[in-house]
């Protein structure tokens, strides 16, 4: 690819990513802030292609922008009216300094540190098949730990909000 | 030419604007709104080390990526789970108002 074009792309999306994030804490409905961070994860995605991370965009496009994404709607979708929206806390000055503060000491920290980095232009011809193979040699065990997560999520999802005789929430009904 | 600091700076800046969002939201799901986007950040410096950093196993960086994601799943489906539950119980989801434990 044309190194030019990447790198435009880059800042491009790196715009696009950090925008759609600063409207998200900005907008007052909490639907359009979930349309919003739909549109940062797409960002990110559009980041992973330029840094030649194929698999993991494609991942981050389904995981995030799709399921991730439509859960959190469904989670807004289910409360009524009053609940949604993207109000603030009353102390948002210290907040706002915390973060901005944080952000710089991590900025410092980086353009700091001597990375080792590598002139390897070329280092992904591609990524599923490596990554296939890294799943399967060094990293089985958090693999399978993974997989255990996911079930341990899902069925904690479906008791917590099962209308019946042992899901919390359901004290107050009878 | 992008450069690994270049990655970093963006995956910082995105990390404190989810932390922002995270401390400033009264709302549960935007408080997990802001945690993604810190997800997304760590993810983006994760493969950013990968693509740049001498490494005899650069792929390792992906794979971590791929796990993030696997738990943020995960911990989206718990935690909009437990906001449902939540304004089940108290008919609201307003984290300032979740105060029955203290005293």
């Amino acid at each position: 690819m044309d190194s030019t074009a990447v790198v435009v792309a880059f800042w491009a999306l790196a715009a696009l990513t950090l925008g759609s994030a600063l409207m998200v804490a900005a907008v007052r409905d909490l639907v359009h802030a979930v349309l919003f961070l739909i549109l940062s994860f797409i960002g990110v995605a559009g980041l992973y292609l330029t840094l030649s991370a194929d698999f993991v965009a494609v991942v981050q496009v389904l995981v995030y922008a799709g399921a991730i994404a439509v859960l959190m709607l469904f989670a807004i979708l289910l409360t009524p009216r009053a609940a949604r929206d993207n109000a603030t806390i009353s102390y948002r000055a210290p907040v706002s300094i915390v973060a901005g503060l944080v952000g710089v000491v991590i900025v410092f920290a980086a353009l700091k540190t001597p990375w080792a980095t590598t002139a390897d232009d070329d280092r992904f011809p591609t990524t599923a098949r490596a990554i296939g193979n890294a799943l399967l040699d060094p990293f089985v065990l958090p693999f399978e730990v993974a997989s255990v997560l996911l079930v341990v999520a899902i069925i904690g999802a479906i008791v917590l909000v099962r209308p019946g005789e042992v899901g919390p929430g359901q004290e107050d009904r009878r | 030419m992008i450069d690994l600091e270049h990655v970093l700076v963006v995956g910082a800046l995105l990390f404190s604007v989810g932390l922002y969002v995270a401390l400033s939201r009264r709302n549960a799901v935007g408080i997990l709104m802001g945690v993604e986007l810190m997800l997304n950040a760590v993810n983006l410096n994760l493969i950013g080390f990968a693509r740049f950093v001498e490494s005899p196993r650069p792929i390792d960086g992906h794979v971590f990526a791929v796990f993030v994601i696997t738990v943020a799943a995960a911990e989206a489906a718990v935690a909009l789970a437990l906001a449902v539950s939540v304004y089940r119980l108290r008919g609201s989801i307003d984290v300032d108002r979740l105060d029955s434990l203290k005293w």
